[in-house]
């Protein structure tokens, strides 16, 4: 029978720092392993996407002759192998990289905006303007949006701006209806009140009770968002209607790749991996923050 | 519920207005015309073909009878496919995108379940978290990456299913498993969840303690309510899986109506662009209005007013 030491009681030498919900969060955030690795294995591609292009002797429009279709191989400097250009295909599969991953932000902060905006305007007012702005949203709920995206494509002759604007125009509607629903619900909510009885000016109590309130699910939801973009961005490059050669991105590395799967396949594997892993990376990630900023879980 | 039923259908008409609109005048500032793209013609002949279908008239007159047209059920001719009406195309593709992507999203809906409930029931354990990673698995790799590596085992490699074409039942094996496999992810997890929830619910509790084989426990009183969230994600999953058929087709070579899409539009088929982006506006809206319908189905507490 072992008697368990009970630790010597020592006054707390620093005041006790209270816990907010972000640090609540992130202390929570921390713990999900799954979410964790992602953020690593995120940031080493974003990182990778951005630098590696500059330290690679090869540019990812170099056509060589001497190294067409080659193998992966280290010795030669091209790491992924060649396409049936001689173009290096390491260098390629990152300057896609950054192209599929800045269409994922641009697009989703065009969707952010607009969401926001839609959806805090139609919450704060109510009413009639809630009525017929929701109803908008309901409108454009059926409407086939892969077909519009597609005629914008061909409309506006596959400008990569105007891709980030059409993909991030026709992915808002979630985020407004979340965004109203979050607003609707809190401005009638006790400690809403309870600060406006107890004198709180309007502007601090949206600074400090709603906004802080709302954010939850729309992080959660952005993080949801990007990897769909990336996804939709792939999509129209894999048709041809996306990003046009010599520039790349995933999409369009993945249709040469599967053009090539036959004699080449490292140009289909290194793109796809890629790109897998990157949309694995924002849905661990976004389950995580899910997790950590529902404070019903505590 | 039939005035439920009727109300969203008139609900509707706007949203159909908006989709014919958006996309008449979305197809007609696209810069280049029907016909650039075939063998040179005179001059004289070009304009007889403009004039035949009527593109010579001002922008609002055509679009008033493309309008005066649509409503009497009438696509128009197609610009491209020169001996078929719109009708013609769409009806002879349709039933073959149909059973593509009626069947993807039926094996979706039971494999999807199915894998969720096992997963929930045994919560935390080894075959919980390998049906996760097969089910994320099918999240994160997108259906034109699987469509080619299914091609390249089973078709190149094995020789066990065809690459491409479309005959017998053979030849859908890869392409419904292409497109369905986001699908079985997405419902698994859905499931996964909420069966997890309704599990520990009083009435669940109340079933296995009033004596029920866990069977029936579970496939009568747990599994109704927690198909819930997957009945609300049929409406996405069919607007899914018909952009994924787009997709689908091109790779496979199906000749469906989601092929003729993509073709239509950088050929300036407006006629035919319209009649399909039309047709699956009303296709959505019919499905959704079946979603609603049958979540009152599943959950009493539900009225419609």
């Amino acid at each position: 029978m072992s008697v368990t030491a009970i630790p010597p009681v020592t006054a707390p030498s620093e005041e006790i720092k209270g816990r907010s919900l972000w640090s609540d969060a992130w202390r929570r955030l921390l713990h999900n392993k799954a979410a964790v690795v992602s953020i690593v294995l995120l940031a080493i591609i974003a990182l990778a996407s951005i630098f590696a292009p500059f330290f690679s002797p090869y540019s990812y429009d170099d056509v060589s002759w001497d190294f067409v279709s080659a193998r992966p191989d280290f010795a030669s400097g091209h790491y992924f192998g060649t396409d049936d250009n001689g173009r290096d295909l390491f260098v390629r599969v990152m300057y896609g990289g950054r192209v599929s991953l800045t269409v994922g932000l641009v697009a989703t902060l065009v969707s952010l905006l607009i969401g926001v905006v839609w959806g805090s305007t139609a919450g704060f007012i109510g009413g009639r303007i809630d009525g017929l702005l929701m109803r908008i949203v309901d409108i454009l709920y059926s409407v086939p949006f892969i077909f519009f995206v597609i005629m914008l494509t061909v409309v506006f002759g596959r400008a990569i701006v105007l891709i980030y604007v059409a993909i991030g125009a026709v992915s808002w509607l979630d985020m407004a209806r979340i965004v109203r629903g979050q607003t609707m619900s809190l401005k009638k909510r006790e400690f809403v009140e309870a600060a406006h009885a107890g004198g709180v000016k309007t502007a601090t109590v949206i600074r400090r009770h709603i906004i802080p309130n709302c954010l939850g699910p729309v992080i959660v939801y952005v993080t949801l968002t990007v990897p769909n973009v990336i996804l939709l961005e792939s999509f129209l490059s894999f048709l041809g209607l996306g990003v046009q050669e010599p520039q790349t991105s995933w999409g369009v590395l993945i249709s040469d790749g599967a053009r090539l799967m036959e004699t080449s396949p490292w140009a289909l594997i290194f793109p796809a991996t890629m790109l897998a892993i990157t949309l694995g990376c924002f849905n661990f990630i976004g389950d995580g923050l899910r997790d950590a900023l529902d404070p019903k879980d505590r | 519920m039939l005035r439920f039923a009727a109300k969203r259908l008139i609900g509707a008409i706007p949203t159909l207005f908006l989709i014919v609109t958006f996309s008449f005048f979305l197809m007609r500032i696209a810069p280049g015309g029907p016909f650039d793209r075939e063998r040179i013609v005179p001059p004289e002949i070009e304009a007889r073909l403009i004039h035949a279908y009527h593109l010579d008239d001002p922008l609002w007159k055509q679009y008033l009878r493309y309008l005066g047209d649509l409503v009497q059920g009438d696509f128009g001719p197609s610009l491209k496919y020169k001996d078929f009406t719109v009708t013609e195309l769409i009806a002879e593709g349709f039933p073959v995108s149909m059973r593509l992507g009626g069947l993807a999203v039926l094996i979706a809906l039971l494999v999807g379940v199915s894998t969720g409930t096992i997963a929930a029931l045994r919560q935390n354990s080894g075959t919980d978290y390998t049906a996760m990673g097969v089910a994320m698995t099918g999240i994160i790799v997108p259906n034109f990456v699987m469509a080619p590596l299914l091609t390249l085992v089973f078709g190149l490699w094995l020789s066990w299913l065809p690459v491409g074409g479309w005959g017998g039942p053979i030849y859908m094996i890869l392409p419904v498993i292409a497109l369905s496999l986001y699908q079985i992810g997405f419902i698994a997890r859905l499931t996964r969840g909420s069966m997890i929830e309704v599990l520990r619910t009083n009435y669940v509790r109340t079933a296995r303690a009033k004596g029920l084989p866990e069977r029936v426990a579970i496939t009568r009183h747990a599994l109704k309510a927690a198909m819930l969230p997957v009945v609300s994600y049929l409406g996405p999953a069919i607007i899914n899986t018909i952009t994924g058929s787009v997709i689908i087709e091109q790779i496979f070579g199906i000749p469906g109506i989601g092929r003729y899409f993509v073709q239509a539009a950088l050929n300036r088929d407006y006629t035919l662009v319209m009649g399909v982006t039309v047709f699956y506006g009303v296709l959505i809206i019919l499905a959704n209005l079946a979603v609603d319908l049958i979540y009152g189905l599943l959950d009493p507490r539900i009225r419609y007013d």
